[in-house]
């Protein structure tokens, strides 16, 4: 790692305003994406402002029947949180279909949302990486990219978003919750949170420098039947091929977010409404305009199965 | 070691350097940091209850929770593995939660209280789980045993807790310490010579004489 100072932030505010006037300056939370990068020098903060102080740990209720998490939830208060398991459960089984036990105590929510790809190409600082070096090319676009996106993707960057919780939050509908360096507070709704590769992939999220995620909120539920369907290398402890969240009404009607697949958890509403005509009417409108490479052109198919075993599971 | 042979590695060492130095002046000025970087390294206090004894150090504040038990307290038990969270080799448990403590700052620990392999129990007193571990045999060439106690202590408690996991069939029942529901959470620790069965044996031996 490079030397960098570190600080403990004492209010939402003064961090974002901190992070903003500090040159090369970073939030940490959970730390255990950060630190991985540090220490393979993809990432090389300068200073550390350290958000464990400032109380974001709580789950509460909202006034319209929903939740607000705060962002320094843990992954594991969160997936075991009674009320998320009772009416958010696919939220509660995303989350623990990913990462380790250790890992899922300290990693946040704030945090997951926003860890960064899993791209073999972004993790080898000899290899071209537009993300991790904006203009330096890509390596992994006819490269080893079996695990990599097959929709959203661009010339410039085919690395997928790797986590599960935040495909559950777009199935949610859940709402980012945020405080800018000038003090102003935002709500982002999820499915404008991320943002697509285009010719800028270093660019991930609407955060703008400095923004801090105070909390991230959700609607109250929806009921149905809450299905998280992870297809992955290994039984446990991998990232996802694809990975299917659904939630699915009496009369077949319902919502699909799929991961594993693009740059953001992938979430068509107008594929949605053929969901009662099953999987293969639901496919090709939630994959249109996909461009797989040679190696992952499989997930097209293993999206449209997943999709079918997840519809199966959700009738019991 | 005679005066000769320590020249020549000093003379060895000085022209190595030198055509180091060279190499990075050839490196285009392109390659340095786009941003300001803290060019020394840093050091802060930091106190910690590792096993019930306060300690206060000065830490680099790159240390790693890791490096700090190892290298500054000399606590060699937890052990460095792959370095990067994938392996559980250095797996300690911090105010009751296990974590991987290669993935961690020293620095974002004040206060807190760490339990290590050393803290568990003692040669004489084992804990049930080292205890059990040493009777099914749950280890081979054991170095990722003090990260496989430790996480094994620590599930038994997350599924009293009733943590879901993956392989949870109901979110809302109770889980229980079955042999699958124990391989799951068990899958951030990794063991290469292949103790997986024996090490579940021990974890059933416990869980059974807990409940």
């Amino acid at each position: 790692m490079k030397p960098f100072t570190y600080a403990r932030a004492t209010s939402p505010a003064e961090a974002a305003a901190a992070v903003a006037r500090t040159p090369n300056a970073k939030f940490i939370a959970g730390g255990t994406n950060l630190l991985d990068l540090m220490k393979l020098q993809i990432e090389t903060p300068a200073h550390l402002i350290d958000l464990q102080d400032l109380k974001l740990d709580r789950i509460e209720e909202t006034k319209d029947g929903g939740l607000r998490i705060g962002a320094f939830v843990s992954n594991s208060d969160l997936a075991s949180d009674a009320r998320v398991r009772r009416d958010y459960g696919v939220l509660s089984r995303a989350i623990v279909a990913g990462a380790s036990g250790q890992l899922r105590n300290k990693a946040t929510t704030a945090g997951n949302l926003l860890q960064r790809t899993r791209c073999p190409y972004f993790y080898d600082t000899n290899q071209a990486c537009n993300k991790r070096k904006p203009g330096s090319g890509c390596a992994a676009i006819g490269g080893f990219s079996r695990q990599l996106g097959i929709i959203g993707t661009s010339d410039a960057c085919i690395a997928t978003y790797p986590g599960d919780m935040a495909v559950a939050m777009r199935l949610l509908d859940a709402t980012v919750e945020t405080v800018r360096p000038d003090g102003a507070a935002r709500a982002i709704p999820i499915a404008d949170f991320y943002t697509l590769p285009g010719s800028t992939p270093h660019i991930e999220t609407a955060l703008v420098p400095g923004e801090l995620i105070t909390a991230v909120t959700l609607p109250k539920p929806i009921g149905g039947t809450h299905i998280y369907h992870k297809v992955r290398d290994r039984a446990s402890y991998a990232f996802a091929l694809v990975s299917v969240a659904a939630i699915v009404q009496r009369d077949g009607s319902g919502r699909v977010a799929v991961g594993g697949i693009a740059p953001k958890p992938w979430r068509v509403e107008a594929a949605e409404a053929v969901l009662p005509q099953g999987a293969a009417a639901v496919t090709p409108k939630l994959l249109a305009g996909a461009k797989p490479t040679h190696d992952n052109a499989f997930k097209v198919t293993l999206v449209e199965r997943t999709l079918a075993a997840a519809l199966i599971e959700a009738k019991g | 070691m005679d005066i000769k042979s320590e020249t020549e590695v000093s003379r060895r060492g000085v022209l190595v350097g030198g055509a180091m130095t060279a190499g990075l002046a050839a490196i285009p000025a392109a390659a340095a940091p786009v941003a300001a970087q803290q060019e020394r390294p840093m050091t802060m206090p930091v106190t910690l209850t590792v096993n019930g004894k306060k300690q206060t150090l000065e830490v680099d504040t790159r240390t790693t929770l890791l490096d700090t038990l190892r290298e500054h307290l000399h606590l060699t038990g937890t052990k460095k593995g792959c370095d990067h969270g994938q392996c559980g080799a250095c797996t300690v448990i911090v105010d009751g939660k296990r974590i991987n403590s290669c993935l961690s700052l020293a620095v974002m620990h004040q206060g807190d209280k760490i339990t290590t392999i050393e803290g568990l129990g003692t040669p004489d007193h084992l804990h049930p789980m080292q205890a059990a571990f040493v009777k099914h045999d749950g280890y081979q060439c054991g170095y990722c045993t003090p990260g496989q106690i430790c996480s094994a202590v620590a599930v038994l408690a997350e599924i009293k807790a009733g943590t879901p996991s993956h392989v949870t069939a109901s979110l809302t029942d109770a889980p229980r310490a079955t042999n699958a529901e124990m391989r799951e959470r068990m899958s951030g620790n990794i063991c290469r010579c292949g103790a997986y069965s024996n090490i579940l044996d021990a974890m059933s031996e416990v869980a059974g004489t807990n409940a």
